[in-house]
This record gives structure tokens, sequence and C-alpha cells, in this order.
């Protein structure tokens, strides 16, 4: 099971990153995490959203350049060690991770962490053994 | 079924009489200007050249030059031909102050310039059957004016959207059922994208676009050609010499046909203003034969091309010119390597990207600094950071491996690079401040 994250290109300058996240506002998408890769003069804004493609549509309407990824989401409790376990899990399986990043969700009182690595399927499954549990589209959604 | 020609009788007339009417229109012009423009008869008083020295186009070589520095000094009356009262029209550039160039127009003016527009559309495989969208900027700027009057001539339905508003342009490129659109490259191609992006693919009706004003390469053409799905001609003028129209691209899009009943080229040494042969590279310079009001005689033009008389397939029998090779003064020097922005364009087609940049030169500690924005564009983007930064290394490599000197890439946003009446704006050029 895995999530859609939108990725967009951003210019790293001031005011760079709140244009779009000011073009999804307008918008009325809701983001659910963030993170921001970068180099010295690019960067990539990788985004979880509540609805996908409205925030593609309000993207490309307003000239931004971005695309689709599927990645997963793991929901660990809110306790130490839960992050630990799911890499530990991937690590032993020996499945890297090309990057991660990770969420609270206070309602639910559970960590996400999204995860984008090569096997997606491999690592879907080792996690789903392991216990570890898999959030889908609508479970975000609902966040 | 529309004509082959405009002006038949004109366009493929036998060379020899071109070459009579030419020296009959030179002898004639260059007494008007005697006569009318006190600015250049001092010119010639001072080179020692009288009307009764040019007897034919083989004394051209004696009158003295126009540059873009007389019309400076001349400004704005100056160059005059005719009484302000026998005026009808001013066209523009967009340049700032002391570089902006304004030209006259009496109503026969007019009146050939957009005859020379007419025979481009026709040219293009334009008619009365036709729907032409001009989004040329009207106004000022000469692009809109000039081929809306040579669309009116050709009896075409025109459309004068002027420059702008996408959403708008392709709107009515739709409903309209637009056959051929008349705008800048680097717009065409903008446009090209959009309706690419919108999905308008197959609503839209063109099939020829006479595209001009900017300097552009083949690899553009073919690019927007594909994107359009049209065949894509070049038109070329300078508001110096009236406007687009000066000459224009038939079937063959091997070069550009020189209206020669209207304008008489040379191509000189930029170094030197030695008159080259046929087939030579140098700066064009072109003396008007009909142009009352604003009458210049040896204006050089910058552009650097190539002319030729070879006999070509379409039937007209003006030479032809190459596309502008690059502008002897849009050539940039940096750290001592001639850099034409062309080259630039080549390099991004090459690597499958967007021709959009933007080149700024600078200088500091006495040492200038070379960076190119590049826009963004989807086919360059992915999710990986280390595969876009690849491929901006692999651009950055190709450009030293093009222009032999390493320059700073930065990749911006999509249409973030600035642009004037449609026209991108290439290079920023901050070093001549302090020059
Ligand atoms: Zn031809």
């Amino acid at each position: 099971m895995t999530v859609k994250q939108i990725s967009v290109f951003i210019e790293n300058k001031v005011g760079g990153l709140a244009t779009i996240t000011d073009v999804l506002a307008q918008a009325g998408v809701n983001i659910r995490a963030l993170s921001i890769a970068d180099t010295s003069d690019f960067g990539i804004l990788r985004l979880i959203v509540d609805d996908v493609f409205k925030a593609g549509n309000a993207l490309r309407e307003n000239g931004h350049i971005y695309s689709i990824t599927d990645v997963l989401a793991v929901a660990g409790d809110d306790k130490p060690g839960s992050i630990a376990r799911i890499v530990a899990t991937l690590a032993k399986e020996g499945i890297g991770m090309d990057y991660a990043y990770a969420f609270f969700a206070k309602k639910e009182n559970l960590a996400y962490m999204i995860v984008r690595v090569e096997e997606m399927d491999k690592a879907a499954k080792a996690l789903r053994e392991n216990g570890i549990h898999l959030a889908g589209e609508e479970e975000i959604a609902r966040l | 079924m529309g004509k082959r020609y405009f002006q038949p009788e004109i366009e493929t007339m036998p060379v020899e009489q071109i070459k009579e009417l030419q020296n009959e229109r030179l002898v004639k012009q260059v007494q008007h200007v005697w006569d009318n423009v006190p600015y250049y008869r001092k010119k010639m008083e001072e080179k020692g050249v009288t009307p009764a020295d040019i007897k034919s186009t083989a004394d051209l070589h004696k009158l003295p030059f126009l540059t873009k520095d007389d019309l400076r000094d001349a400004y704005p009356y100056g160059l005059l031909g005719k009484p302000k009262k026998d005026c009808v029209r001013i066209q523009s550039t967009s340049g700032t102050t002391g570089r902006r160039v304004v030209a006259f127009y009496t109503q026969h003016d007019i009146d050939l310039w957009e005859d020379c527009c007419a025979r481009a559309i026709v040219a293009a495989g334009g008619s009365d059957e036709d729907v032409v969208q001009v989004a040329y900027g009207y106004g000022l700027f000469t692009g809109g004016p000039g081929l809306n009057g040579g669309s009116h001539k050709v009896g075409s339905l025109t459309v004068p959207m002027s420059s702008g508003n996408t959403d708008r342009q392709i709107q009515f490129m739709v409903d309209m059922e637009s056959t051929i659109l008349c705008c800048t490259p680097s717009y065409a191609a903008y446009l090209g994208e959009a309706i690419e992006e919108k999905g308008y693919r197959n609503q839209i009706k063109l099939k020829a676009g006479i595209f001009g004003a900017e300097a552009w390469t083949e690899e553009m053409r073919q690019e927007i050609q594909n994107k359009l799905g049209i065949k894509a001609y070049d038109i070329y003028g300078l508001t110096e010499t009236s406007g687009p129209g000066v000459s224009f691209e038939c079937e063959e899009q091997t070069g550009m046909h020189i209206n020669e009943d209207h304008f008489l080229a040379e191509i000189i040494n930029p170094e030197t203003g030695e008159v080259l042969p046929e087939g030579e590279k140098g700066e064009l310079v072109f003396t008007s034969l009909t142009k009352e009001a604003f009458p210049l005689l040896r204006y050089r033009t910058k552009d650097l091309c190539v002319l030729t008389r070879k006999p070509c397939s379409c039937g007209r029998t003006h030479i032809k010119m190459s596309k502008p090779l690059g502008r002897s003064d849009d050539m940039l020097i940096i750290r001592g390597v001639n850099v034409f922005p062309s080259q630039i364009e080549t390099v991004l087609l090459n690597e499958g990207m967007t021709p959009n940049y933007q080149i700024i030169v600078d200088r500091v500690n006495n040492t200038d600094t070379f960076d190119i924005n590049v826009e963004m564009s989807q086919e360059m983007f992915s999710d990986s950071l280390g595969k876009v930064a690849e491929k901006e290394k692999q651009l950055v490599a190709s450009l030293k491996a093009m222009l032999g000197i390493q320059a700073k890439v930065h990749l911006v946003e999509p249409k973030s690079i600035t642009r004037s009446e449609g026209k991108a704006v290439r290079i920023i050029d901050k070093r001549k401040l302090y020059g």
C-alpha cells in the first residue's frame, strides 16, 4: 500500500517555498507533511496533501513543475523506538532508503514516516510481516 | 485556392530587371535624401560625395554608413525626409532613452510596408480563405501593425490579438479556427507548450506561423513545428527599415527573400566597413529605396548573415539572406571569449530542454562572471534531487564544450524570465553600467 507524494521544483531563493504553499492554500489543499531537499540553487519540495488531484491542478495552472511519486506512509506509535524499528526492519532486508521524513498526527497519537525506497514492494512486505502498519490514501486524507 | 505570390510581376522579376529598377530607384533616393535630409547631406559632403557620383548600385560603396548612433544623434526629427505634415505615423522600438529608435511613415510608406508583409503571408500559404491571428504586440512596436496591415491586404480574416494573455489567445485560436499565427518565435514556443499542457492540440486548425523580431535557430523551428503541427516561417525586419517584411521565407525555408524592389542589401566586414562578395558572412547593411519619410541609406543593422542569389524553387528571384547568425553587438565577449546567445539556445535544445534562458554577465574584482538562468521544464524534472543535479551538471558540461568557457547555470521557475512585448530578455550585461 502506497500513498501519492507531490514533488515540486522550487528555486532556492527567499519566498520560493511561500509561492507554492500560497498556491495550495488558495486551492484549499491541506498539507499533511512537507520536506525540502536542496542544492545551492534549486530544491525539491516534497508534500503529502489531503487531495493530490486538486494540488496538481492548482500547481499546473500556476505554471509550476511537479511530479507525483508513490511513497510508503509507515505508522508508528508516538513513543521512543518506533521509528528505529521501521528503519531497522528495512535495514535487515538490505533495503536502502532514497529519502525519508516524518510527521506526527496528534489526533491519532501516531508518528508517520514517509519513506521512498527503490524496492517498494519488498519494503512494504517486510514492514507488514513485522507487524508495522502502512497507511493508504484514505487514512492520510482523513488525518 | 490561394495565389502563389502576392505581387507576382515583382516577386518573380528577372534579376537583370530588378537590378535596373534598383539603379533607377537608388539614384532618385540619393537625390531625395540630399535635398531633404541635411544630417545625411553633411555626412556625404564630409566624404566628398554628391548625388552626381551615384549613377548605379555599383557606386553604393561611396556613400557613408548610418548607424544607431546617428539615429540617436538625429533624434527625434533629424533624419526626416518629408515635412512632418506629410507623415502619418511613427513606430518605435522599446529601447530605453538614447537607445530607442523612432521611425516615421507617410501613407505611401505604410502602403509599401504592408505590401511587403502581405508577400510574406502569401509565401506562408495565406490567402483570403485564412484566419490570421496576429499575436505580436500592437502599438509602437512594428510587429502587430505590420502583419495586421499585410493580412488586410491579402484579404485574410485578421484577428488582432496583440501579445500576451495566453488563455485568450488559445480560446480565439480554437473558436475562430485561426490558420496562420504571427508572433515572436519565443511566444510561439510558449503558446505551443501551453496548448499541449491544456490539451487543445487537437482543437487548433493552425497550418502555418510567421515568426520574427528575434533570433531563432533551426532547432527552435523544429520544436515549434512539432508542438503546433505547423510550418514555421521566418520573417525579418527592423524598425529602422519599416518593420517586419524586409525579407521573408518561402516554402523552401532556406533563407529569406529580401524585397529588393524596396531594400538594397549589402554585406560588409563589420570591422573595416569593406563590402564583401556574395556568399561571405558579414554585417547586413540596408539602403531603403522607396521610403519617403525615413529614407535611411546604408544603415548598419549589426546582424551578421550571408546573402545568396542561388535560384529558389519557389520561383521568386529576389536575393536571399540567411537567418541572422548573430549580432555584432549581441555577441558578448566574456573573459576574452566570443559568446553568441544562439549557441546557448542550441545546447539547450540538444539537451531536450526548452530554450528559455537568460545570460547575466557582470564584472567582479576585474573578472567577468557568467551566469545562465535556465527555466525548469517538465522533461528535466524528477523527484530525485540527484537526477536533476546530474542533468544540470551535464548541461554545464555541454555549454562548456560549445562555448569554451565555464558558465554558472541556475535552474529557475518556469516562465520566470523577463519578457518584454513577448520578447524574452536574453542578455543582461551589467558590465556596461560601469563602463
Ligand atoms: Zn523561395
